[in-house]
């Protein structure tokens, strides 16, 4: 393959963004959108080109005796410590990256032509635009990473680029101090991310993914069997980074920054908090996944972290009143999906029966289709936004008829995430719970319950905003559908959203490069089915038309309807630790010792100092005799010392 | 009996220590610009006296003492210059008037 | 072993540079100060010329007593009133400066007495060691630029005279 196809898909943003940050404001708002969109979209070309070539030409590079290769377009060192520490720069395909790269370039691009409708006027338009292109560039370095430490890089901008664009409206305190949650949040977890990789390189001697994965077993040997408090260190080192991927990933604990994230324009969430930034986590457990095959505690732990937040985040899915909340909350159930998926996925065979991956191949297949219908389901959001200027369903209802396209697109995305056939989402979701099954029926039952929920919340988000009463201020100002800049990516991702379940995709994507022929499991699938269609049933019931049903419901558990509402007081929890015991109890005495203290002996330096010159100024006599007086004297004491000293 | 570098030097020294004392000592200005040449003549007879007890082949110390000289002619000059302005606006030539350099 | 005569000249001149810089430093007329002082200078010169060295002690003689003191004698006069006593200084400082000035002669000649070194040669031992200068030797160290020749000095002397002569015009000018 080319080098400069691989340089040029991370070169163009990376040139976007610098040339619409440079001089961005000096350009007016559609040159600026132009350049975005024309750059981006020649990237995306690139990328389709690499991702075909390397599923499809079937050079031996990439597909060696029926197996997907890894293959390294290039990497050269650019930063050398030391002979061992030598940090890289690279540019890696394989079936994931190969996928990231399509999926990333595919909701980028639909999200710079939708942001020039949806952005249109806004003042830093051009700004806007360059942030977005800083954001690509970073999520493809990202995925092409072709070691740790380059992943750890590209991991943090797309952290900054993802603060910066969620500050976007700088001006009001919600966006700001919600970027700053999301800032310190996912670098909190970005922390344990990178002892992880020092723990990692420090045994291995190496950041590169290829030699890391090729041989998880040799891995384990490296450690020598060094453990930490009863867990070996592998354990310890996988576990750690996971836990920058919970962050980015916005698991449980650690995902209070998402839902604070929508404070962003809506295409930001559609593009970074619905379709690719989030998702890093779970690519970044893919992507070491043969290690964490390794060690069976850290797969579990992935398990449970997934099951415990995707049940918790669809449970508050159903009791939001801000549309992109609830679209939040559901990302972080399915992201949550994925990440239990792979959890399930285990190389080894259990009681004798080889299960070869499967939910490796589920989870990456529900990544590539979620991303796609999430998108849409987020850029239907920003439509409706667009239309009635508020983010409460409570402003909106009825809207079916002013809003047809919007309303079709919607319906589609929401028949997509709920799992029915034949929609993208049926597909990914089968494959996934079967490999639950396939793991303990306890997994598959779980997780069939919260893919029931996420019907049957995003049914009712359906149908308080389309169905219902109407608004009564549609009088006033009638909602319509977006221009065609807004549209257009709508009606292309609906189309990908029913078509995208078709595809075999485990002739692509497998944990070890082998297709892996899919084929539904009647059982589940059936299963899955009538649960989405049960909840879709239940929202239909109680929203479609007005009535007191949900007030009922609401009323006969009051205090749980309340909880889900406030998040399960998750926020406060954190607001409790960090106001009232970090600094309130921490911070405050450290601030106490820095003032009374240290500030203290400094000033105490400061004031005998200022006490003693003001005392001995009387010395500075201006009186020229008496300073020689004092210079021969002086001059005389040192000569006699040194008399003494030496004589 | 020897004329030895210490017949020179001891008179050299008692000119550096007048010089200090009437430096110190002094209220006119130009009092104290001749302490100030006597100190300044007794560094360059020392000058003078170790090139030629030391280095008797050699003049730099000779060269030193010249460019001294050129130098105390200078600075008498400036030094001249300046207690004559000082003359003119306070009306003496009074070390004590002319504190203003103080705290 | 030195000549009979240079010995008297030594002493002779020895003692009145050392009575005159006493003197010099304690006369009452400064008037008189400058001429003690002048005496100081002349004898320094006989000191020059006493160790060979001709064209120092010229100098010495022309520019110090012919020139500085002329300005000294110029200062003075325009400054002092006729008959005019220096007043005295502030006991404390009069004191002050005889114990520093004590204080140092004790630790220069202290240090003079037990330097080896200084004991060594005779006057007559170094004349005779020597080629003594002549006006070439220093024609020749004041026009070149190797070592041991002093050209830039030299140049870089005649540009502070020249700026000394302009600071002296502009501060002494009345405006």
């Amino acid at each position: 393959m080319e080098v400069i196809i691989p340089i040029l898909i991370l070169a163009f943003p990376l040139f976007t963004f610098l040339l619409l940050g440079l001089c961005g404001m000096k350009m007016s708002h559609k040159l600026a959108g132009c350049i975005g969109i024309a750059f981006l979209g020649t990237t995306a070309v690139l990328a389709y080109i690499v991702a075909c070539t390397y599923f499809f030409s079937g050079d031996p590079a990439f597909i060696f005796e029926g197996v997907r290769q890894q293959y390294q377009v290039f990497d050269v060192t650019w930063l050398a410590f030391t002979q061992s520490l030598v940090v890289k720069i690279g540019f890696l395909l394989d079936p994931i990256s190969a996928l990231m790269l399509v999926v990333i370039t595919t909701i980028s691009f639909m999200v710079h032509l939708y942001s020039w409708g949806y952005m249109e006027g806004e003042p830093g338009f051009q700004r806007y635009y360059a942030f977005l292109s800083l954001f690509t560039f970073s999520m493809l370095g990202l995925v092409v990473a072709t070691n740790i430490f380059q992943m750890y890089i590209f991991w943090e901008l797309v952290g900054v680029s993802s603060y910066l664009l969620i500050g976007f409206f700088y001006k009001l305190p919600s966006a700001v101090s919600a970027s700053k949650k999301a800032f310190i949040v996912t670098r909190f977890a970005d922390l344990g991310f990178l002892i992880g990789i020092l723990i990692l390189s420090y045994y291995t001697d190496t950041f590169n993914f290829v030699e890391l994965t090729q041989n998880p077993e040799l891995v384990l040997g490296t450690t020598g069997g060094a453990t930490y408090m009863g867990a070996s260190v592998l354990t310890w080192a996988m576990v750690l980074i996971f836990s920058g991927g919970m962050g980015k990933s916005a698991m449980m604990p650690l995902h209070i920054w998402l839902p604070d994230a929508m404070e962003g324009p809506t295409p930001v969430s559609a593009l970074i908090h619905a379709a690719t930034m989030v998702v890093a986590g779970v690519y970044l457990v893919a992507r070491l996944f043969p290690l964490y095959c390794v060690v069976d505690f850290s797969l579990t732990f992935i398990c449970c972290v997934g099951a415990i937040t995707a049940f918790y985040a669809a449970m508050v899915a159903c009791a939001q009143t801000d549309i992109k909340r609830i679209l939040a909350f559901s990302t972080i159930s399915q992201i949550a999906f994925m990440m239990v998926s792979l959890g399930v996925a285990y190389d080894k065979p259990i009681e004798g029966v080889h299960y070869s991956g499967l939910g490796y191949m589920a989870g990456m297949f529900h990544l590539f289709t979620h991303a796609m219908f999430k998108a849409l389901l987020f850029l239907g959001a920003g439509a409706l936004i667009h239309a009635v200027h508020s983010n409460e369903y409570t402003a909106m209802g009825g809207l079916r008829k002013y809003m047809p396209i919007t309303h079709w697109t919607f319906l589609i995305g929401c028949l997509a995430i709920a799992g029915i056939w034949p929609f993208a989402g049926f597909f990914s979701k089968d494959e996934m719970l079967a490999a639950m099954f396939q793991r303990h029926w306890f997994w598959g039952a779980w997780m069939t319950m919260v893919a029931g929920l996420t019907a049957f919340y995003m049914f009712r988000l359906y149908f308080l905003v389309f169905w219902g009463e109407e608004n009564p201020h549609y009088k006033e100002h009638k909602p319509h559908d977006a221009p065609w800049q807004m549209s257009v990516p709508l009606i292309l991702l609906a189309g990908v959203s029913i078509c995208a379940g078709w595809i075999q995709f485990g002739e692509f994507v497998t944990w070890n490069g082998e297709p892996y022929h899919i084929h539904i499991e009647a059982p589940v699938a059936f299963t899955s089915l009538l649960v989405a269609v049960v909840g879709i049933a239940l929202a239909a019931i109680m929203y479609m038309k007005k009535n007191t049903l949900p007030e009922k419901v609401k009323n006969a558990w009051p205090s749980l309807w309340q909880a889900a509402n406030r998040r399960f007081y998750w926020d406060e929890i954190y607001m409790f630790i960090t106001h009232k015991i970090i600094f309130n109890i921490i911070c405050r005495s450290i601030a106490w010792f820095d003032r009374h203290v240290i500030d203290a002996t400094m000033d105490g330096f400061a004031k005998v100092t200022q006490s003693v010159s003001y005392r001995i100024r009387g010395m500075q006599s201006g009186e020229v005799q008496s300073y020689v007086g004092w210079y021969i004297t002086g001059a005389v004491v040192i000569a006699a010392i040194a008399w003494l000293c030496f004589a | 009996m020897d004329l030895s570098m210490l017949w020179y030097l001891v008179p050299s020294v008692l000119m550096l220590a007048c010089g200090i004392y009437g430096f110190m000592t002094r209220k006119n200005l130009i009092g104290i610009l001749i302490s100030l040449e006597l100190m300044l003549n007794s560094a360059d007879l020392n000058f003078v006296i170790f090139n030629r007890y030391l280095y008797p082949g050699s003049m730099e110390g000779m060269v030193f003492t010249l460019f001294a000289i050129a130098l105390a002619a200078a600075e008498t000059a400036i030094a001249i210059a300046i207690i004559i302005n000082i003359y003119r606006s306070v009306g003496n030539t009074d070390i004590n008037e002319v504190k203003q350099m103080r705290f | 072993m030195d000549s009979v005569g240079n010995i008297i000249i030594y002493f002779a001149v020895s003692i009145m540079m050392i009575i005159f810089s006493i003197m010099a430093v304690t006369a009452k007329k400064i008037l008189r100060a400058a001429t003690y002082l002048l005496f100081v200078l002349i004898g320094t010169a006989i000191f020059y010329f006493q160790m060979g060295y001709q064209f120092l002690g010229a100098v010495q003689i022309a520019v110090y007593a012919g020139g500085i003191m002329v300005l000294f004698v110029f200062a003075i006069l325009l400054t002092n009133k006729p008959n005019e006593q220096d007043a005295e200084g502030k006991r404390y400082r009069r004191i002050w400066g005889l114990v520093v000035s004590v204080a140092s002669l004790i630790i220069l000649l202290f240090a003079l007495f037990y330097m080896p070194l200084i004991h060594g040669f005779s006057l007559v031992e170094c004349l005779s060691a020597s080629n003594l200068i002549t006006m070439h030797d220093i024609g020749v160290a004041f026009t070149g630029g190797e070592k041991f020749q002093y050209l830039l000095p030299f140049e870089a002397i005649s540009v502070l005279l020249l700026a000394c002569i302009i600071g002296g015009v502009t501060i002494a000018r009345k405006d």
